[in-house]
């Protein structure tokens, strides 16, 4: 069995959201800010280039902002959300079988499509991402997950790639890895790549040429199989590899098609709980909560529909409890009856440290406000985002409301909040 | 729905009642008039009531929604305050009325191809086309399909 996957990711997801809806960033530096304005979570290539930081507060560069010479963001998961969905659903037309990976990450299966011309068909991919939704996209096409993620670092990397990269030739494949860093290696957490280089493995190319039995000693399983992988030999599951900080997300296909809103809910309540465990492994909690739900688009008698929604919760939490809570109002929003639905998945962004959440709702209990705050929640899965949520959150003691001074409009969630097209000239 | 039970009501069972349930007891509607004599063979086929967002969004996707500011479109049914449906899976075409970014602002003009040169026309007498050329920063960001259009301010 020949496995073949690609790997389609955002071109700096965030800030790329922004400029669909106002191209005059294009080519500016643009960052986005995580909750209350705190400091930059994401730059586009331009902020990269003028030297800010992952991570930098924002008041070191709040004085660029000023000046114009640099463009904040508040984080506006809503949108970001809504984009990420789209982004999904055109890729899902490109294969049975999409795996999200992270709010901007996605795999495809392309298990049989050696017959077709892969490069072209990578680049009919992103050409078309592109054109529907305005989010620039990488693609890195490889016989295995590792590997995908292989060529997708370079095709972003490579002037001459210029995005695409397709590694299925041995000689190729060989390149790649060299030219890949042990610790730019998926799954190759700072801890493992230090003791790596320590023993001479600096590149993905080393890595591979070091016996199963070394590796199987002296790492985890996981370990092993990605040792495997970037052979050529396909055997990871996505949950074995922690995704990016920006985002966890657990999604499996179910083992039969179902239809009723409780088989789904039950499914997506575990995936709930599982990505509310890897939070309290990492010790962070998630703001933001994704829910998506998909039938097979290859199903050729069933009928089609795939759909998410992103609740951004009051406080960040990592509590089963409430991720559940919140998935299931996000599924109910989103869930329509007489559908097989094939799969569904949870993903949590906006993540903070455990012991830097702003504020902390569930240690006081104050049911008043609980109760209130529950309201503002249900108004706002609404998807039309009714006049109501305004209100409702006016009412609501003004502790609970985050600083985001930089906030881009909810442009397509939100009939209040259309971006304007003038006809004046 | 084809288990649907048949309910007394009265107060008191009322008050039991959650909307999900009420999801369950919509009125199908049948395609054909039920009318004594031959069964129609189409009452086989129960018919959804028409889903505009449907009928409006042909590929959700990649279809977006803006509001319009201004007057020089009215003459292309085009109006201050109405809102334009988007898609950007279609591509510009002759004749066709097109969100472009232009100057650092959204704008609605019609497309036009004459002698393989483009350009973009309002609609309405006050304003002049514009030539699109190579240096001017133009990009064609979606083909409007639909304008939703109120005929008295509410």
């Amino acid at each position: 069995m020949t496995s073949l996957f690609a790997l389609c990711d955002c071109n700096n997801f965030y800030a790329s959201c922004e400029r669909v809806f106002d191209p005059s960033l294009n080519g500016k530096p643009v960052v986005v800010l995580s909750n209350n304005d705190g400091c930059v979570i994401a730059r586009s290539n331009e902020a990269k280039a003028i030297g800010i930081e992952m991570g930098e507060p924002f008041f070191k560069i709040r004085n660029m902002v000023e000046h114009q010479q640099l463009h904040a963001f508040s984080s506006n998961y809503v949108l970001y959300g809504d984009m990420s969905d789209r982004v999904m659903q055109t890729l899902s037309l490109f294969t049975p079988n999409v795996e999200v990976y992270s709010i901007d990450e996605c795999f495809l299966d392309l298990g049989d499509f050696y017959d077709v011309d892969l490069f072209s068909y990578a680049w009919e991919i992103k050409r078309t991402v592109t054109q529907w939704t305005g989010i620039p996209v990488s693609l890195g096409v490889a016989p295995t997950k590792a590997l995908a993620k292989v060529a997708n670092k370079l095709a972003k990397k490579s002037a001459k790639a210029n995005g695409v990269l397709v590694l299925t030739e041995p000689y190729h494949i060989e390149r790649a890895l060299e030219a890949t860093k042990i610790e730019d290696v998926w799954g190759i957490g700072r801890q493992y790549a230090k003791f790596l280089k320590n023993h001479k493995i600096d590149t993905a190319l080393d890595f591979i040429n070091a016996s199963e039995n070394w590796i199987r000693k002296h790492m985890t399983v996981v370990g092993v199989r990605l040792h495997r992988e970037l052979r050529g030999e396909s055997c990871l599951e996505l949950d074995e590899v922690a995704p990016p900080k920006k985002g966890i997300c657990t999604s499996r296909s179910f083992g039969k098609k179902l239809t009723s809103f409780d088989d789904v809910l039950e499914a997506t309540a575990s995936y709930a709980a599982k990505c509310a465990r890897k939070l309290r492994n990492q010790r962070s909690c998630a703001k933001v909560v994704t829910v998506f739900v998909q039938t097979n688009p290859f199903s050729e008698n069933d009928r089609q529909y795939y759909n998410s929604k992103t609740i951004c919760m009051p406080v960040a939490t990592n509590s089963d409890i409430e991720l559940i809570h919140y998935a299931t109002i996000a599924l109910k929003a989103i869930f329509k009856p007489h559908y097989w639905y094939k799969k569904s998945g949870v993903i949590v962004t906006e993540i903070v440290p455990e012991h830097q959440i702003q504020f902390d709702l569930l240690d006081t209990v104050d049911r008043d406000k609980h109760t209130s705050l529950m309201k503002v929640m249900d108004t706002l899965t609404d998807r039309f985002g009714r006049s109501k949520v305004q209100v409702a959150v006016q009412g609501i003691d003004k502790s609970w409301i985050l600083k985001s001074d930089y906030k881009s409009p909810c442009y397509t969630t939100r009939i209040t909040e259309l971006p304007i097209v003038y006809s004046q000239k | 729905m084809s288990n649907a039970k048949v309910i007394s009501i009265s107060s008191q069972i009322l008050e039991l009642f959650d909307f999900d349930f009420l999801d369950h007891l919509k009125v199908p509607i049948y395609a054909s008039y039920i009318s004594a004599g031959f069964p129609s063979p189409a009452d086989d086929y129960l018919e959804d009531r028409i889903d505009l967002s449907k009928y409006l969004v042909q590929n959700p996707t990649s279809t977006f929604m803006m509001r319009v500011k201004g007057n020089s479109m009215q003459d292309a049914n085009i109006h201050d305050g109405d809102i334009l449906v988007i898609d950007r899976s279609l591509k510009a075409a002759d004749g066709l009325p097109v969100v472009c970014f232009l100057d650092g602002e959204f704008t609605v003009k019609t497309f036009r191809k004459v002698n393989g040169k483009a350009f973009l026309y309002p609609a309405n007498p006050a304003y002049k086309p514009i030539e699109v050329t190579e240096e001017m920063d133009m990009r064609v960001w979606g083909v409007v399909v639909w304008v939703l259009h109120k005929p008295v301010k509410l």
